[in-house]
Protein backbone atom coordinates (compact mmCIF):
# COMPACT_ATOMS: atom_id res chain seq x y z
CA UNK A 1 0.00 0.00 0.00
CA UNK A 2 1.37 3.39 -0.97
CA UNK A 3 1.56 6.29 1.47
CA UNK A 4 -1.15 8.44 -0.17
CA UNK A 5 -3.56 5.51 0.02
CA UNK A 6 -2.68 4.80 3.63
CA UNK A 7 -3.19 8.48 4.47
CA UNK A 8 -6.51 8.58 2.62
CA UNK A 9 -7.74 5.45 4.40
CA UNK A 10 -6.73 6.90 7.77
CA UNK A 11 -8.57 10.15 7.01
CA UNK A 12 -11.71 8.24 6.02
CA UNK A 13 -11.60 6.19 9.23
CA UNK A 14 -11.18 9.31 11.37
CA UNK A 15 -14.02 11.07 9.54
CA UNK A 16 -16.31 8.05 9.98
CA UNK A 17 -15.41 7.80 13.65
CA UNK A 18 -16.03 11.49 14.37
CA UNK A 19 -19.22 11.66 12.31
CA UNK A 20 -21.66 11.04 15.22
CA UNK A 21 -20.18 13.99 17.15
CA UNK A 22 -21.31 16.50 14.57
CA UNK A 23 -24.38 14.94 12.99
CA UNK A 24 -27.95 14.26 14.04
CA UNK A 25 -29.52 10.89 14.72
CA UNK A 26 -30.84 10.25 11.23
CA UNK A 27 -27.57 10.76 9.30
CA UNK A 28 -25.72 8.62 11.85
CA UNK A 29 -28.23 5.81 11.45
CA UNK A 30 -27.93 6.12 7.70
CA UNK A 31 -24.15 5.82 7.99
CA UNK A 32 -24.51 2.77 10.22
CA UNK A 33 -26.75 1.14 7.67
CA UNK A 34 -24.08 1.85 5.05
CA UNK A 35 -21.41 0.24 7.22
CA UNK A 36 -23.49 -2.93 7.67
CA UNK A 37 -24.37 -3.23 3.99
CA UNK A 38 -20.77 -2.40 3.18
CA UNK A 39 -19.63 -5.50 5.09
CA UNK A 40 -22.23 -7.57 3.24
CA UNK A 41 -21.21 -6.17 -0.15
CA UNK A 42 -17.51 -6.76 0.56
CA UNK A 43 -18.22 -10.42 1.31
CA UNK A 44 -20.06 -10.77 -2.00
CA UNK A 45 -17.22 -9.02 -3.81
CA UNK A 46 -14.79 -11.68 -2.58
CA UNK A 47 -16.86 -14.14 -4.64
CA UNK A 48 -17.73 -11.94 -7.62
CA UNK A 49 -14.70 -9.74 -8.02
CA UNK A 50 -11.95 -12.14 -7.04
CA UNK A 51 -13.14 -15.71 -7.61
CA UNK A 52 -15.48 -14.75 -10.47
CA UNK A 53 -18.45 -16.52 -8.88
CA UNK A 54 -21.62 -14.47 -9.34
CA UNK A 55 -23.95 -15.57 -6.56
CA UNK A 56 -27.57 -14.48 -6.53
CA UNK A 57 -28.23 -16.18 -3.22
CA UNK A 58 -25.96 -14.32 -0.85
CA UNK A 59 -29.02 -13.29 1.18
CA UNK A 60 -29.12 -16.85 2.56
CA UNK A 61 -26.10 -16.12 4.77
CA UNK A 62 -27.22 -12.60 5.65
CA UNK A 63 -30.56 -14.01 6.79
CA UNK A 64 -29.06 -16.92 8.70
CA UNK A 65 -26.72 -14.53 10.50
CA UNK A 66 -29.67 -12.29 11.34
CA UNK A 67 -31.96 -15.05 12.63
CA UNK A 68 -29.24 -16.90 14.57
CA UNK A 69 -28.25 -13.63 16.25
CA UNK A 70 -31.89 -12.94 17.09
CA UNK A 71 -32.34 -16.36 18.70
CA UNK A 72 -28.96 -16.42 20.47
CA UNK A 73 -29.01 -12.84 21.77
CA UNK A 74 -32.42 -13.54 23.31
CA UNK A 75 -30.83 -16.23 25.45
CA UNK A 76 -27.41 -14.81 26.20
CA UNK A 77 -26.59 -11.29 25.03
CA UNK A 78 -22.80 -11.57 24.60
CA UNK A 79 -20.33 -11.37 21.73
CA UNK A 80 -20.53 -15.12 21.15
CA UNK A 81 -24.23 -14.74 20.37
CA UNK A 82 -23.67 -11.54 18.44
CA UNK A 83 -20.75 -12.59 16.25
CA UNK A 84 -19.38 -16.11 16.66
CA UNK A 85 -22.61 -18.12 16.41
CA UNK A 86 -24.10 -16.19 13.47
CA UNK A 87 -20.80 -16.41 11.58
CA UNK A 88 -20.45 -20.10 12.33
CA UNK A 89 -24.02 -20.92 11.30
CA UNK A 90 -23.72 -18.93 8.08
CA UNK A 91 -20.37 -20.56 7.34
CA UNK A 92 -21.81 -24.03 7.81
CA UNK A 93 -24.75 -23.19 5.56
CA UNK A 94 -22.28 -21.90 2.96
CA UNK A 95 -20.35 -25.16 3.18
CA UNK A 96 -23.52 -27.10 2.46
CA UNK A 97 -24.96 -24.81 -0.22
CA UNK A 98 -21.54 -24.37 -1.80
CA UNK A 99 -20.96 -28.11 -1.92
CA UNK A 100 -23.93 -28.45 -4.27
CA UNK A 101 -23.76 -25.13 -6.13
CA UNK A 102 -20.07 -25.12 -7.01
CA UNK A 103 -20.47 -28.15 -9.27
CA UNK A 104 -22.05 -25.84 -11.81
CA UNK A 105 -21.01 -22.43 -13.05
CA UNK A 106 -22.32 -19.34 -14.81
CA UNK A 107 -26.08 -18.99 -15.03
CA UNK A 108 -26.68 -22.37 -13.35
CA UNK A 109 -24.66 -21.26 -10.34
CA UNK A 110 -26.72 -18.05 -10.22
CA UNK A 111 -30.00 -19.99 -10.33
CA UNK A 112 -28.95 -22.62 -7.81
CA UNK A 113 -27.77 -20.09 -5.22
CA UNK A 114 -30.98 -18.12 -5.80
CA UNK A 115 -33.07 -21.25 -5.26
CA UNK A 116 -31.35 -22.07 -1.97
CA UNK A 117 -31.85 -18.56 -0.60
CA UNK A 118 -35.51 -18.54 -1.64
CA UNK A 119 -36.03 -21.83 0.19
CA UNK A 120 -34.92 -20.13 3.40
CA UNK A 121 -37.27 -17.25 2.64
CA UNK A 122 -40.20 -19.59 2.10
CA UNK A 123 -39.41 -21.50 5.30
CA UNK A 124 -39.02 -18.48 7.58
CA UNK A 125 -42.12 -16.92 6.04
CA UNK A 126 -44.21 -19.86 7.19
CA UNK A 127 -42.92 -21.25 10.48
CA UNK A 128 -44.31 -19.78 13.67
CA UNK A 129 -41.26 -20.42 15.83
CA UNK A 130 -39.42 -17.84 13.73
CA UNK A 131 -42.36 -15.44 13.81
CA UNK A 132 -43.48 -16.28 10.26
CA UNK A 133 -43.87 -13.18 8.08
CA UNK A 134 -43.49 -10.79 11.02
CA UNK A 135 -40.10 -12.22 11.89
CA UNK A 136 -38.45 -11.84 15.28
CA UNK A 137 -38.63 -8.59 17.23
CA UNK A 138 -37.21 -7.18 20.43
CA UNK A 139 -33.68 -8.41 19.74
CA UNK A 140 -31.38 -7.08 22.47
CA UNK A 141 -27.97 -5.65 21.67
CA UNK A 142 -25.03 -7.57 23.08
CA UNK A 143 -23.04 -6.68 26.17
CA UNK A 144 -19.66 -5.57 24.84
CA UNK A 145 -16.86 -5.16 27.39
CA UNK A 146 -15.98 -1.50 27.79
CA UNK A 147 -18.61 -0.23 25.38
CA UNK A 148 -22.31 0.53 25.71
CA UNK A 149 -23.63 -0.47 22.29
CA UNK A 150 -27.22 0.39 23.20
CA UNK A 151 -26.33 4.04 22.58
CA UNK A 152 -26.04 5.46 19.09
CA UNK A 153 -22.38 6.39 19.53
CA UNK A 154 -21.44 3.14 21.25
CA UNK A 155 -23.01 1.09 18.46
CA UNK A 156 -21.23 3.28 15.94
CA UNK A 157 -17.83 2.55 17.47
CA UNK A 158 -18.69 -1.18 17.61
CA UNK A 159 -19.63 -1.19 13.91
CA UNK A 160 -16.54 0.73 12.87
CA UNK A 161 -14.19 -1.61 14.72
CA UNK A 162 -15.85 -4.68 13.21
CA UNK A 163 -15.88 -3.20 9.72
CA UNK A 164 -12.21 -2.31 10.09
CA UNK A 165 -11.22 -5.77 11.26
CA UNK A 166 -13.22 -7.54 8.56
CA UNK A 167 -11.97 -5.20 5.83
CA UNK A 168 -8.36 -5.76 6.92
CA UNK A 169 -8.87 -9.54 7.02
CA UNK A 170 -10.49 -9.59 3.56
CA UNK A 171 -7.80 -7.29 2.14
CA UNK A 172 -5.18 -9.66 3.51
CA UNK A 173 -6.97 -12.68 2.05
CA UNK A 174 -7.28 -11.26 -1.47
CA UNK A 175 -3.55 -10.50 -1.45
CA UNK A 176 -2.58 -13.89 0.00
CA UNK A 177 -1.42 -16.89 -2.04
CA UNK A 178 -5.00 -18.20 -1.74
CA UNK A 179 -6.36 -14.90 -3.08
CA UNK A 180 -4.06 -15.17 -6.07
CA UNK A 181 -5.33 -18.69 -6.74
CA UNK A 182 -8.86 -17.20 -6.81
CA UNK A 183 -7.75 -14.62 -9.38
CA UNK A 184 -6.26 -17.39 -11.50
CA UNK A 185 -9.56 -19.29 -11.32
CA UNK A 186 -11.42 -16.12 -12.29
CA UNK A 187 -9.16 -15.65 -15.32
CA UNK A 188 -8.96 -19.22 -16.58
CA UNK A 189 -10.55 -21.96 -14.52
CA UNK A 190 -9.75 -24.79 -16.95
CA UNK A 191 -6.05 -23.93 -17.07
CA UNK A 192 -5.86 -23.77 -13.26
CA UNK A 193 -7.37 -27.26 -13.15
CA UNK A 194 -4.87 -28.46 -15.78
CA UNK A 195 -2.01 -27.03 -13.71
CA UNK A 196 -3.00 -29.17 -10.74
CA UNK A 197 -5.30 -26.92 -8.71
CA UNK A 198 -8.35 -28.67 -7.27
CA UNK A 199 -10.42 -25.69 -8.39
CA UNK A 200 -13.68 -26.72 -6.69
CA UNK A 201 -12.05 -26.86 -3.25
CA UNK A 202 -10.62 -23.36 -3.57
CA UNK A 203 -14.00 -22.07 -4.73
CA UNK A 204 -15.72 -23.79 -1.81
CA UNK A 205 -13.38 -22.17 0.72
CA UNK A 206 -14.00 -18.76 -0.87
CA UNK A 207 -17.74 -19.41 -0.68
CA UNK A 208 -17.51 -20.33 3.01
CA UNK A 209 -15.43 -17.26 3.90
CA UNK A 210 -17.90 -15.03 2.06
CA UNK A 211 -20.75 -16.77 3.88
CA UNK A 212 -19.12 -16.23 7.28
CA UNK A 213 -18.67 -12.52 6.71
CA UNK A 214 -22.19 -12.17 5.29
CA UNK A 215 -23.45 -13.87 8.46
CA UNK A 216 -21.77 -11.22 10.59
CA UNK A 217 -23.36 -8.51 8.43
CA UNK A 218 -26.78 -10.11 8.89
CA UNK A 219 -26.27 -10.32 12.64
CA UNK A 220 -25.31 -6.64 12.80
CA UNK A 221 -28.41 -5.83 10.78
CA UNK A 222 -30.53 -7.66 13.40
CA UNK A 223 -28.82 -5.77 16.19
CA UNK A 224 -29.19 -2.46 14.37
CA UNK A 225 -32.93 -2.83 13.79
CA UNK A 226 -33.75 -4.89 16.87
CA UNK A 227 -35.73 -7.12 14.53
CA UNK A 228 -35.33 -9.45 11.58
CA UNK A 229 -37.91 -10.52 8.99
CA UNK A 230 -37.96 -13.06 6.13
CA UNK A 231 -37.11 -10.11 3.85
CA UNK A 232 -33.48 -10.64 4.87
CA UNK A 233 -33.57 -13.90 2.88
CA UNK A 234 -35.50 -12.48 -0.07
CA UNK A 235 -33.77 -12.30 -3.46
CA UNK A 236 -34.01 -8.50 -3.28
CA UNK A 237 -31.39 -8.56 -0.52
CA UNK A 238 -29.02 -10.49 -2.80
CA UNK A 239 -29.87 -8.25 -5.73
CA UNK A 240 -29.15 -5.06 -3.81
CA UNK A 241 -25.76 -6.36 -2.71
CA UNK A 242 -25.00 -7.24 -6.35
CA UNK A 243 -25.91 -3.69 -7.40
CA UNK A 244 -23.70 -2.24 -4.67
CA UNK A 245 -20.73 -4.30 -5.79
CA UNK A 246 -21.22 -3.40 -9.45
CA UNK A 247 -21.83 0.31 -8.81
CA UNK A 248 -18.78 0.46 -6.55
CA UNK A 249 -16.52 -1.54 -8.84
CA UNK A 250 -16.07 -5.31 -8.73
CA UNK A 251 -12.78 -6.66 -7.53
CA UNK A 252 -12.09 -3.76 -5.18
CA UNK A 253 -13.12 -4.15 -1.55
CA UNK A 254 -13.20 -0.35 -1.11
CA UNK A 255 -15.54 -0.23 -4.10
CA UNK A 256 -18.02 -2.47 -2.32
CA UNK A 257 -18.11 0.05 0.56
CA UNK A 258 -18.51 2.98 -1.81
CA UNK A 259 -21.22 1.10 -3.71
CA UNK A 260 -23.11 0.47 -0.48
CA UNK A 261 -22.82 4.16 0.39
CA UNK A 262 -23.98 5.28 -3.05
CA UNK A 263 -26.91 2.87 -3.05
CA UNK A 264 -28.20 3.74 0.41
CA UNK A 265 -27.69 7.50 0.03
CA UNK A 266 -29.46 7.46 -3.31
CA UNK A 267 -32.27 5.39 -1.84
CA UNK A 268 -32.81 7.71 1.12
CA UNK A 269 -32.37 10.96 -0.82
CA UNK A 270 -34.54 10.09 -3.78
CA UNK A 271 -37.23 8.36 -1.76
CA UNK A 272 -37.90 11.59 0.15
CA UNK A 273 -38.89 13.22 -3.16
CA UNK A 274 -40.58 10.44 -5.05
CA UNK A 275 -41.98 6.97 -4.52
CA UNK A 276 -40.35 5.93 -7.77
CA UNK A 277 -36.83 5.83 -6.41
CA UNK A 278 -36.27 2.38 -7.89
CA UNK A 279 -36.70 3.96 -11.33
CA UNK A 280 -33.93 6.46 -10.60
CA UNK A 281 -31.76 3.73 -9.15
CA UNK A 282 -32.33 1.58 -12.23
CA UNK A 283 -31.32 4.43 -14.51
CA UNK A 284 -28.21 5.09 -12.42
CA UNK A 285 -27.29 1.44 -12.63
CA UNK A 286 -27.69 1.38 -16.40
CA UNK A 287 -25.54 4.49 -16.76
CA UNK A 288 -22.84 2.90 -14.63
CA UNK A 289 -22.80 -0.34 -16.57
CA UNK A 290 -22.69 1.49 -19.91
CA UNK A 291 -20.29 4.32 -19.14
CA UNK A 292 -18.34 3.27 -16.04
CA UNK A 293 -18.12 -0.52 -16.10
CA UNK A 294 -15.34 -0.31 -13.52
CA UNK A 295 -17.81 1.28 -11.10
CA UNK A 296 -17.03 4.25 -8.86
CA UNK A 297 -13.52 3.00 -8.15
CA UNK A 298 -12.83 2.40 -11.85
CA UNK A 299 -14.00 5.91 -12.71
CA UNK A 300 -11.91 7.46 -9.92
CA UNK A 301 -8.82 5.55 -11.01
CA UNK A 302 -9.30 6.69 -14.58
CA UNK A 303 -9.68 10.32 -13.51
CA UNK A 304 -6.84 10.41 -11.02
CA UNK A 305 -4.58 8.24 -13.14
CA UNK A 306 -4.18 5.84 -10.24
CA UNK A 307 -3.19 2.25 -10.74
CA UNK A 308 -4.81 -0.80 -9.27
CA UNK B 1 13.39 -53.75 -16.53
CA UNK B 2 11.46 -50.97 -14.80
CA UNK B 3 8.05 -49.84 -16.05
CA UNK B 4 8.05 -47.24 -18.82
CA UNK B 5 7.24 -43.69 -17.70
CA UNK B 6 4.07 -43.65 -19.78
CA UNK B 7 2.26 -46.71 -21.09
CA UNK B 8 -0.87 -46.26 -23.19
CA UNK B 9 -2.68 -49.58 -23.59
CA UNK B 10 -5.50 -50.16 -26.11
CA UNK B 11 -6.84 -46.67 -25.41
CA UNK B 12 -10.13 -45.79 -27.10
CA UNK B 13 -12.34 -42.75 -27.13
CA UNK B 14 -15.53 -42.44 -29.10
CA UNK B 15 -17.70 -39.36 -29.67
CA UNK B 16 -21.07 -40.94 -30.40
CA UNK B 17 -20.54 -43.10 -33.47
CA UNK B 18 -17.20 -41.44 -34.25
CA UNK B 19 -14.19 -43.32 -32.97
CA UNK B 20 -11.56 -40.64 -32.34
CA UNK B 21 -9.10 -43.08 -30.79
CA UNK B 22 -9.22 -46.82 -31.44
CA UNK B 23 -7.10 -49.17 -29.33
CA UNK B 24 -4.06 -46.89 -29.32
CA UNK B 25 -1.03 -48.42 -27.63
CA UNK B 26 2.49 -47.08 -27.20
CA UNK B 27 5.10 -46.58 -24.51
CA UNK B 28 7.40 -43.73 -23.66
CA UNK B 29 10.48 -44.38 -21.55
CA UNK B 30 11.84 -41.85 -19.11
CA UNK B 31 14.12 -39.19 -20.67
CA UNK B 32 12.75 -39.92 -24.14
CA UNK B 33 11.54 -37.29 -26.59
CA UNK B 34 8.63 -38.65 -28.55
CA UNK B 35 6.76 -36.94 -31.37
CA UNK B 36 3.18 -37.75 -32.28
CA UNK B 37 2.42 -36.97 -35.89
CA UNK B 38 -0.50 -37.58 -38.20
CA UNK B 39 -2.82 -35.67 -40.51
CA UNK B 40 -5.54 -33.38 -39.14
CA UNK B 41 -8.26 -35.34 -37.41
CA UNK B 42 -5.95 -38.25 -36.60
CA UNK B 43 -6.84 -37.95 -32.90
CA UNK B 44 -3.62 -36.39 -31.62
CA UNK B 45 -5.20 -33.70 -29.43
CA UNK B 46 -7.89 -36.14 -28.29
CA UNK B 47 -5.07 -38.42 -27.16
CA UNK B 48 -3.60 -35.57 -25.09
CA UNK B 49 -7.03 -34.72 -23.66
CA UNK B 50 -7.56 -38.30 -22.53
CA UNK B 51 -4.06 -38.66 -21.05
CA UNK B 52 -4.41 -35.44 -19.05
CA UNK B 53 -7.93 -36.19 -17.83
CA UNK B 54 -9.83 -33.52 -19.78
CA UNK B 55 -11.68 -36.39 -21.47
CA UNK B 56 -12.54 -39.78 -20.02
CA UNK B 57 -11.48 -42.74 -22.15
CA UNK B 58 -14.12 -45.11 -23.56
CA UNK B 59 -11.74 -48.00 -22.95
CA UNK B 60 -8.15 -48.98 -22.29
CA UNK B 61 -5.54 -48.01 -19.74
CA UNK B 62 -3.00 -45.30 -19.19
CA UNK B 63 -0.17 -46.02 -16.75
CA UNK B 64 2.34 -43.64 -15.29
CA UNK B 65 5.27 -45.68 -13.98
CA UNK B 66 2.94 -48.66 -13.84
CA UNK B 67 0.13 -46.96 -11.89
CA UNK B 68 -3.17 -46.48 -13.76
CA UNK B 69 -4.17 -42.83 -14.19
CA UNK B 70 -7.02 -43.03 -16.72
CA UNK B 71 -10.24 -41.35 -15.64
CA UNK B 72 -8.55 -39.14 -13.02
CA UNK B 73 -9.53 -35.47 -12.95
CA UNK B 74 -7.13 -33.05 -14.72
CA UNK B 75 -5.77 -31.65 -11.45
CA UNK B 76 -5.06 -35.14 -10.13
CA UNK B 77 -3.19 -36.05 -13.32
CA UNK B 78 -1.21 -32.81 -13.11
CA UNK B 79 -0.30 -33.53 -9.49
CA UNK B 80 1.26 -36.81 -10.60
CA UNK B 81 3.77 -34.91 -12.69
CA UNK B 82 2.16 -34.64 -16.12
CA UNK B 83 1.87 -31.15 -17.55
CA UNK B 84 0.64 -29.97 -20.92
CA UNK B 85 0.55 -26.98 -23.20
CA UNK B 86 -2.38 -26.27 -25.48
CA UNK B 87 -2.69 -25.92 -29.22
CA UNK B 88 -4.51 -22.63 -28.73
CA UNK B 89 -3.02 -20.25 -26.17
CA UNK B 90 -4.66 -20.96 -22.84
CA UNK B 91 -3.16 -18.34 -20.55
CA UNK B 92 -4.21 -15.85 -17.86
CA UNK B 93 -4.44 -12.84 -20.17
CA UNK B 94 -4.92 -10.11 -17.55
CA UNK B 95 -2.20 -11.42 -15.24
CA UNK B 96 1.46 -10.53 -15.65
CA UNK B 97 3.86 -13.00 -17.26
CA UNK B 98 5.51 -13.56 -13.89
CA UNK B 99 2.16 -14.32 -12.25
CA UNK B 100 1.22 -16.75 -15.07
CA UNK B 101 4.42 -18.66 -14.39
CA UNK B 102 4.25 -18.30 -10.59
CA UNK B 103 0.72 -19.75 -10.44
CA UNK B 104 1.97 -22.72 -12.44
CA UNK B 105 5.05 -23.15 -10.25
CA UNK B 106 2.96 -22.94 -7.06
CA UNK B 107 0.36 -25.48 -8.24
CA UNK B 108 0.02 -28.36 -5.85
CA UNK B 109 2.13 -26.73 -3.15
CA UNK B 110 0.49 -26.50 0.29
CA UNK B 111 1.27 -22.77 0.41
CA UNK B 112 -1.57 -22.05 -2.01
CA UNK B 113 -4.05 -22.56 0.84
CA UNK B 114 -2.46 -19.83 2.93
CA UNK B 115 -5.17 -17.24 3.62
CA UNK B 116 -3.14 -14.68 5.48
CA UNK B 117 0.37 -15.41 4.24
CA UNK B 118 2.27 -12.96 2.10
CA UNK B 119 2.98 -13.87 -1.49
CA UNK B 120 6.51 -12.43 -1.42
CA UNK B 121 7.42 -14.77 1.42
CA UNK B 122 6.95 -17.84 -0.79
CA UNK B 123 10.27 -17.57 -2.57
CA UNK B 124 10.24 -20.98 -4.27
CA UNK B 125 7.49 -20.46 -6.87
CA UNK B 126 8.68 -16.92 -7.55
CA UNK B 127 12.23 -18.07 -8.24
CA UNK B 128 10.96 -20.93 -10.39
CA UNK B 129 8.83 -18.45 -12.37
CA UNK B 130 11.86 -16.26 -13.10
CA UNK B 131 13.98 -19.28 -13.98
CA UNK B 132 11.37 -20.49 -16.49
CA UNK B 133 10.94 -16.98 -17.92
CA UNK B 134 14.67 -17.08 -18.62
CA UNK B 135 14.36 -20.48 -20.33
CA UNK B 136 11.46 -19.48 -22.60
CA UNK B 137 12.99 -16.09 -23.42
CA UNK B 138 10.53 -13.88 -21.56
CA UNK B 139 12.81 -12.61 -18.79
CA UNK B 140 12.40 -9.09 -20.13
CA UNK B 141 8.61 -9.23 -20.13
CA UNK B 142 7.88 -10.35 -16.55
CA UNK B 143 5.62 -7.42 -15.74
CA UNK B 144 3.59 -7.42 -18.99
CA UNK B 145 0.05 -8.81 -18.89
CA UNK B 146 0.06 -12.04 -20.88
CA UNK B 147 -2.71 -10.72 -23.13
CA UNK B 148 -0.47 -7.89 -24.34
CA UNK B 149 2.35 -10.14 -25.54
CA UNK B 150 2.83 -10.78 -29.25
CA UNK B 151 1.42 -14.04 -30.55
CA UNK B 152 4.86 -15.63 -30.67
CA UNK B 153 5.63 -14.54 -27.11
CA UNK B 154 2.29 -15.97 -25.96
CA UNK B 155 3.28 -19.30 -27.53
CA UNK B 156 6.54 -19.15 -25.57
CA UNK B 157 4.60 -18.41 -22.39
CA UNK B 158 2.17 -21.25 -23.15
CA UNK B 159 5.10 -23.67 -23.06
CA UNK B 160 6.60 -21.86 -20.08
CA UNK B 161 3.42 -22.23 -17.99
CA UNK B 162 3.38 -25.97 -18.73
CA UNK B 163 7.07 -26.23 -17.88
CA UNK B 164 6.88 -24.19 -14.66
CA UNK B 165 4.96 -26.89 -12.79
CA UNK B 166 8.17 -28.94 -12.91
CA UNK B 167 6.68 -31.97 -14.69
CA UNK B 168 8.26 -35.36 -15.21
CA UNK B 169 6.31 -35.73 -18.44
CA UNK B 170 5.63 -32.66 -20.56
CA UNK B 171 2.98 -32.83 -23.29
CA UNK B 172 3.29 -30.11 -25.92
CA UNK B 173 0.43 -29.65 -28.38
CA UNK B 174 1.89 -28.01 -31.48
CA UNK B 175 4.12 -25.54 -29.67
CA UNK B 176 5.18 -23.91 -32.94
CA UNK B 177 1.66 -23.56 -34.40
CA UNK B 178 1.32 -20.25 -36.23
CA UNK B 179 4.92 -19.20 -35.59
CA UNK B 180 7.23 -17.60 -38.12
CA UNK B 181 10.24 -19.68 -39.28
CA UNK B 182 12.57 -17.68 -36.99
CA UNK B 183 10.25 -18.13 -33.99
CA UNK B 184 9.94 -21.83 -34.77
CA UNK B 185 13.73 -22.16 -34.82
CA UNK B 186 14.04 -20.37 -31.51
CA UNK B 187 11.34 -22.60 -29.97
CA UNK B 188 13.09 -25.73 -31.27
CA UNK B 189 16.43 -24.65 -29.81
CA UNK B 190 14.71 -23.90 -26.51
CA UNK B 191 13.10 -27.36 -26.40
CA UNK B 192 16.37 -29.05 -27.36
CA UNK B 193 18.07 -27.31 -24.46
CA UNK B 194 15.54 -28.59 -21.88
CA UNK B 195 17.03 -30.97 -19.34
CA UNK B 196 16.62 -34.61 -20.30
CA UNK B 197 14.86 -35.49 -17.05
CA UNK B 198 11.80 -33.79 -18.51
CA UNK B 199 10.37 -36.47 -20.77
CA UNK B 200 8.73 -34.92 -23.83
CA UNK B 201 5.66 -35.97 -25.78
CA UNK B 202 5.09 -33.51 -28.57
CA UNK B 203 2.46 -33.12 -31.27
CA UNK B 204 4.08 -31.35 -34.19
CA UNK B 205 3.35 -30.71 -37.85
CA UNK B 206 6.69 -29.16 -38.74
CA UNK B 207 8.89 -32.07 -39.88
CA UNK B 208 12.09 -30.09 -39.34
CA UNK B 209 11.15 -29.68 -35.69
CA UNK B 210 10.25 -33.38 -35.40
CA UNK B 211 13.49 -34.41 -37.12
CA UNK B 212 15.74 -32.37 -34.89
CA UNK B 213 13.91 -33.01 -31.62
CA UNK B 214 12.35 -36.46 -31.49
CA UNK B 215 14.11 -39.70 -30.53
CA UNK B 216 11.14 -41.67 -31.77
CA UNK B 217 7.98 -40.89 -33.71
CA UNK B 218 4.49 -42.40 -33.38
CA UNK B 219 2.20 -41.92 -36.38
CA UNK B 220 -1.56 -41.69 -35.79
CA UNK B 221 -4.06 -42.08 -38.58
CA UNK B 222 -7.84 -42.11 -38.11
CA UNK B 223 -7.41 -42.71 -34.39
CA UNK B 224 -5.10 -45.70 -34.77
CA UNK B 225 -1.35 -46.13 -34.53
CA UNK B 226 -0.12 -46.55 -38.08
CA UNK B 227 3.51 -47.10 -37.22
CA UNK B 228 6.27 -46.14 -34.84
CA UNK B 229 10.03 -45.79 -35.13
CA UNK B 230 12.89 -43.36 -35.45
CA UNK B 231 12.29 -40.31 -37.62
CA UNK B 232 14.35 -41.88 -40.43
CA UNK B 233 12.39 -45.15 -40.26
CA UNK B 234 9.04 -43.39 -40.23
CA UNK B 235 10.08 -41.10 -43.06
CA UNK B 236 11.07 -44.10 -45.16
CA UNK B 237 7.74 -45.86 -44.58
CA UNK B 238 5.66 -45.59 -47.77
CA UNK B 239 2.38 -45.75 -45.80
CA UNK B 240 3.39 -42.70 -43.78
CA UNK B 241 4.35 -40.90 -46.94
CA UNK B 242 0.96 -41.72 -48.33
CA UNK B 243 -1.21 -40.56 -45.39
CA UNK B 244 0.87 -37.73 -44.12
CA UNK B 245 4.06 -36.60 -45.72
CA UNK B 246 2.51 -36.87 -49.13
CA UNK B 247 -0.04 -34.26 -48.14
CA UNK B 248 2.49 -31.65 -47.14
Amino acid sequence: MTHPRLLASALVVVALALFPLGAGNYPVKLLQEILIWGIFAMSLDLLMGYAGMVSFGHSAFFGIGGYVAALALGRSPGLVSALALPALAAGLAALLIGFFSIRVSGVYFIMLTLAFSQMFHAYTFQVSWLGAEDGLVGIPRPAVPGLDVSTLRGFHAYLLVLLGLLALALARIVRSPFGHVLRGIHENEARMEALGYAVDRYKLLAFVIAGLVAGVAGSLYSQFNGSITPDAFFWKTSGEALLMVIIGGTGTLGGALLGAAAFILLQSLVSTYTERWMLILGATFILFVLFAPGGIVGALRGRLGLRA
Amino acid sequence: MSAPLLAVEALSRAFGALSALHRVSFQVTARERRAIIGPNGAGKTTLFNVITGQLAPSGGRIRLEGAPIEGLSPHAVARRGISRSFQRNNLFPKLAVQENLRLAAAAGAPGTWSLLGRLERQRGPLERAREVAEIVGLAGRLASPAGLLSYGEQRQLEVGVALATGPRLLLLDEPTAGMSPEETQRMTRMLEALPRDVTLLIIEHDMDVVGSLADRVTVLHYGEVLTEGTFAEVKADPRVYEVYLGEA
